[in-house]
């Protein structure tokens, strides 16, 4: 009986490392979206993030600094969003398409020389309180740093956003840009503020994946995980909360569709990893039925240009 | 000193200048990429944008190329115009090439005329069937069609991958994830001898034509314009919008369907796993590239075209990877929407006057 319970609390972990990235970039994109900027360059932020972060991983053979460039380098590309969106009022959409296209093409540029090369081993805490502890020790030890602040991060943006003053004008700013900049707050700093933070969160993300989940790079290594985070936010009706949940349900999707195709039930390999994909459409579906519901909890400026009249 | 000003209404001349400034600036770009990568940025850039398309032979490739861009392109301008984000057409083209290559499986050894339009109608009707799952999401669940028309591409491209892996793999391919080779009849003509360049070119032209016709002559072409200007004018003149957001997609479907179809009875002749290079979404900057008007769109498709040529000359030459091109793409894009601005603001550079200093 120990043994099975050990199993299931491997599992957990398993679902709660896969969800990691999809948590780290939905708080993110959150933070974007609450502002009222729509960024679907999630996707390309987090390939820029996963590439700068093994680059460096090899260069400098630090993991602290790889951590902290692949924040950087998913916040400098998502200052071009910023620059396009805010100060040249492009339309949120198209820009957020351009900066995926760019961001994978940009990777697959920078990674030509780091194909094949193997990771380094990313340090993991109370290795051994996870083996010595039957069911609880996978569940609560023996993660990297990021997989606990990741966990740690929706309370924390939930706190940020409903106690906090700059929550508050960050809120304001989404729902009402217009009253907000009467109000004397510089609407556009704030908006290019949550980009940036996003930009941030996106790289690191991007860096899990290529650091720790899957040490190495692989051209196009996010695949869909960006988009799948997009609609996380929707989801989770911009409810940091919510985000948590939603990533590990589809974590819960990952694995278990993994581990399917590992016991070799006869089920074709390809239906089930379009699960994630097909699950995120119902999940869409189901959520945004009641309009009511959804229309209560968006940002009211979501995706709209703010210009202020001099 | 430098001076902004607001435009008070868009001057035509620099609405379609504007992406000529794109395409310089894009190239500056570049050339600055290619010369942090350590290339002689003049010479990187004419294997980039001038050797591809130096011969008979490259132009041609060019026209392949453009074919599929083009007629997804003009697809997407009908939901773009009307405020749908049709973003998945990747998955809509992959679906057509599914549905037409399983009814040229099906007529496997048949000749006869009439094998190629049935296959070309399965794929058309494959994309629309395709697109509408986001459209009738969106207009009954208000569902977001972005996200939705994104996943359902990775649904057609594993769904193409299971097809060819399994039940429609070559009998005698070696287990090669591949279908047979389909008929002759079953095959696009070629326009030359030696060049790959297909009949697909006429379905593209005629579709430009046809949506011209629809967009600028039309009742339905104006519904479709108001509606993406002002959708509270558009409920207020009481249009349909349910029904014209299905329409549109349905449209842009089967467009991309019918690359689909055109891409695997054209240059490829069988079923594999990469049946695209991502037309789909490189059509998406076609669209915007073009200004949404079918004739802007056919010199964006060539534009663009060119860039997958380059992206696979500067391959061979330079050794870049191929997503070379989607850095090209992606910047073309940003500089696009970026020299958008200079529609409604005007620029104007102003010597210091005396009472500013």
């Amino acid at each position: 009986m120990s043994f099975d319970l050990n199993f299931i609390g491997i599992l957990i972990g398993a679902i709660m490392a896969s969800s990691v990235p999809l948590i780290l970039a939905a708080s993110g994109e959150l933070i974007t979206e609450r502002s009222g900027v729509l960024n679907l360059g999630v996707e390309g932020m987090m390939i820029i993030g996963a590439i700068s972060g093994f680059a460096l991983m090899v260069i400098s053979d630090n993991l602290f600094l790889a951590v902290i460039g692949s924040m950087t380098s998913g916040l400098i590309i998502s200052i071009i969003f910023g620059v396009l969106t805010q100060s040249l009022l492009t339309n949120h959409v198209a820009t957020g398409l351009a900066l995926t296209i760019f961001g994978i093409g940009m990777s697959a540029m920078i990674g030509k020389n780091f194909v094949g090369i193997p990771g380094k081993e990313f340090p993991l805490l109370f290795v051994n309180l996870k083996e010595n502890i039957p069911f609880l020790g996978p569940i609560l030890f023996g993660h990297s740093v990021i997989l606990y602040f990741a966990f740690l991060l929706p309370f924390l943006t939930n706190y940020f956003l409903k106690k906090t003053k700059i929550g508050l004008i960050i809120r304001a700013v989404g729902d009402s840009p217009t009253s907000a900049s009467n109000q004397g707050i510089n609407v556009i700093l704030v908006r290019y503020s949550c980009i940036l933070y996003g930009g941030a969160m996106c790289g690191l993300a991007g860096a899990y994946l290529s650091l720790i989940y899957t040490p190495q790079w692989i051209e196009n290594m996010t695949g869909g995980r960006g988009w799948i985070a997009l609609a996380l936010v929707v989801f989770a009706t911009w409810s940091p909360i919510k985000v948590l949940i939603g990533a590990l349900i589809f974590g819960g999707i990952t694995i278990s569709q993994l581990h399917m195709q590992a016991v070799g039930l006869r089920i074709p390999v390809q239906l089930l990893s379009a699960l994630p994909y097909i699950m995120t459409i119902i999940v869409l579906v189901v959520i945004s039925r009641d309009s009511r519901k959804i229309k209560l909890n968006t940002p009211t400026s979501l995706g709209q240009i703010f210009y202020k009249e001099k | 000193m430098i001076k902004i000003e607001k435009r008070n209404d868009v001057s035509p001349s620099i609405y379609f200048l504007t992406p000529i400034l794109a395409i310089f600036l894009t190239l500056f770009g570049g050339g600055i990429i290619f010369f942090v990568l350590g290339f002689n940025p003049l010479e990187a850039l004419k294997f980039f944008f001038i050797t591809p398309i130096s011969d008979l032979y490259g132009f041609s490739e060019l026209l392949v190329k453009a074919t599929p861009l083009c007629l997804i392109a003009i697809g997407l301008s009908f939901c773009f115009k009307s405020n749908n984000w049709n973003i998945g057409a990747e998955g809509q083209l992959i679906f057509g090439g599914i549905v037409g290559g399983g009814v040229a499986l099906l007529f496997y050894g048949h000749d006869g005329f009439y094998v190629l339009p049935i296959i070309i109608l399965a794929g058309a009707i494959g994309g629309m069937i395709f697109a509408m799952i986001p459209a009738v999401l969106k207009t009954y669940f208000n569902t977001n069609e972005i996200l939705v028309s994104l996943m359902l591409v990775y649904v057609a491209k594993l769904l193409l991958d299971y097809l060819v892996v399994g039940p429609w793999s070559n009998p005698e391919g070696f287990n090669f994830p591949e279908t047979r080779q389909f008929s002759e009849s079953a095959r696009m003509p070629t326009l030359f001898d030696g060049l790959r360049i297909h009949a697909g070119i006429f379905i593209t032209l005629i579709t430009v034509f046809l949506s011209w016709l629809i967009l600028y002559k039309t009742y339905l072409g104006f519904q479709i314009k108001v509606s993406g200007l002002s959708l509270k004018t558009a409920k207020y003149a009481g249009y349909k919008g349910k029904t014209m957001i299905i329409i549109v997609f349905m449209i842009s479907g089967a467009c991309a369907g019918l690359a689909g179809v055109g891409e695997i009875t054209g240059p490829i002749g069988q079923l594999h796993r990469n049946i695209s290079p991502d037309y789909g979404f490189t059509a998406i900057i076609v669209a915007f590239l073009g200004r949404l008007n079918p004739v802007g769109i056919i010199f964006a498709s060539l534009i663009v075209a060119l860039t997958y040529l380059g992206a696979e000359t500067a391959q061979i030459f330079l050794q870049v990877p191929k997503y070379t091109g989607q850095v090209f793409q992606g910047m073309i894009l940003f500089f696009l929407l970026g020299s958008d601005y200079l529609l409604f603001f005007k620029i104007k550079f102003l010597g210091l006057k005396k009472n500013e200093l």
